[in-house]
């Protein structure tokens, strides 16, 4: 079975560490602040300029001075900070962020992403992503392996506009735990009941496939 | 202090000698932190051919969003625009142009614009769409492209509390890109939730010196939440 965008969520929160700083993207990132282990701190960063992302408010509590980046109420975590943009970015594009997790419409085997545009049809915009894919040393993208007609979106080649260049280097799908290095898609994971042969055919780009393919454990 | 007294009582004050084809820079990320009351005042003047550079355009009925309904804009500077529909209708028509800036290079530009930088390196957009035409350099063995900073005739401003000489603080993520904005034009107008009287604001909490501000409004603000969202139970 493939994973649900819960369970996405719940396998990037294995990849957290104690003591890291992570900036969640919207969607199916966002969903990972609620599977952060407990014996596990982490501060999340919001890049509208709020370090220490708290829940989501009470009814009482909502105000409209205090969103994520997604534009959704939010609360402020108990040692929070709060900055400008500038700032914001500067903690981003410094690499002072240890772990950013985004979606993308396509991925390639060179860790190439495009998350923001399709020429034509959909104008939104980058927001903070080009940002932060170029500061972040650690990036890991969400995504489902292929659309709904089939077509995979991990690709030799993405044919959409990219939003950074060589920087991703994990990729978790609804399919697989994929890491890229030296042009090429590493399978490491496939998700439960999730066929190696399966995976193989929704991969576009190149795939090496180890001997043994374990299956996630959520 | 007469001579630093920066508060005026009307809107059509606040925004006196706006004129066609200006450029605005504008804080707020969304509909948090917007100056609701300078943007209906630039729509009530009528005024056209507008360059805005602000991280967002609004929605289709609220801040920024409303100039576009009577074509105000010519020309928006953004890093966000996925909530408007008419937004994106004027833009693939080409009636809107739009210079799809990336969210730091935005503040980035803003901020050094404010400071006296004319342009500044970044890896950011380096190898995209963003990149045309724009000089690369290497550092350390690193590509980085050259961004222009940018200033305005007009900066708007949301803040929370100023004093009336223009001393500004601003309140939770209201704040985002209204510190920069405040130092990027020539014409800095900010309105606020409460003025308070010189020296009420301890010089420590001050995040914006009244150097930066102009004019001064208290604004009545309706302060739209783009998407509420609550604790589960």
């Amino acid at each position: 079975m493939s994973l649900n965008r819960d369970q996405i969520a719940m396998r990037v929160a294995q990849e957290l560490e104690d003591g890291y700083y992570v900036n969640l993207g919207i969607g199916i990132p966002t969903l990972v602040a609620n599977y952060v282990p407990n014996d596990i701190e982490v501060m999340l960063q919001s890049e509208n300029g709020l370090l220490g992302i708290g829940p989501y408010p009470t009814e009482d509590q909502v105000d409209a001075d205090m969103i994520n980046a997604g534009k959704e109420t939010v609360t402020a975590a108990k040692g929070a900070s709060i900055f400008s943009s500038a700032e914001s970015f500067a903690m981003i594009r410094g690499g002072h962020v240890d772990l950013t997790v985004l979606g993308a419409f396509e991925v390639d085997q060179n860790g190439n992403i495009a998350s923001y545009m399709i020429p034509g049809k959909l104008v939104k915009g980058m927001g903070g992503a080009m940002d932060l894919v170029a500061g972040a040393d650690n990036i890991i993208v969400t995504l489902t392996h292929a659309d709904k007609y089939g077509n995979s979106k991990l690709l030799e080649s993405c044919t959409l506009p990219l939003t950074g260049v060589a920087c991703v280097k994990r990729i978790v799908s609804d399919l697989a735990v994929i890491e890229i290095k030296d042009g090429a898609f590493h399978l490491i994971e496939r998700a439960p009941g999730v066929s190696v042969e399966e995976i193989q055919q929704k991969t576009a780009g190149k795939l090496i496939v180890p001997d043994d393919v374990p299956e996630m454990s959520l | 202090m007469s001579g630093f007294n920066k508060v005026v009582s009307s809107y059509e004050e606040a925004m006196a000698g706006l004129t066609d084809n200006m450029t605005i820079i504008s804080g707020g990320f969304g509909l948090c932190g917007i100056p609701e009351g300078l943007i209906s005042e630039i729509k009530k003047m009528g005024v056209k051919g507008l360059t805005i550079v602000s991280n967002n355009c609004g929605t289709d009925n609220f801040g920024l969003g409303m100039l576009l309904e009577d074509k105000q804009i010519k020309k928006m500077v953004s890093s966000y625009v996925g909530e408007n529909a008419e937004f994106e209708r004027q833009y693939l028509s080409g009636e809107l142009e739009v210079d799809l800036t990336p969210q730091g290079t935005l503040a980035e530009k803003m901020r050094a614009g404010g400071a006296g930088i004319p342009a500044f390196y970044t890896a950011t957009g380096v190898g995209t769409l963003v990149a045309e035409g724009k000089d690369v350099k290497e550092f350390n063995g690193r590509e980085y492209i050259l961004e222009e900073s940018v200033t305005g005739e007009f900066a708007i401003v949301k803040a929370w509390k100023a004093d009336k000489i223009g001393n500004l603080v601003f309140r939770d993520t209201a704040m985002n890109f209204n510190p920069m904005a405040a130092t990027a034009g020539k014409i800095t107008v900010v309105e606020v939730e409460e003025i308070v009287e010189v020296g009420e604001i301890d010089p420590n909490q001050v995040h914006t010196p009244g150097i930066y501000v102009n004019r001064i409004i208290k604004g009545n603000f309706e302060k739209r939440i783009e998407k509420i969202t609550l604790a589960k139970n």
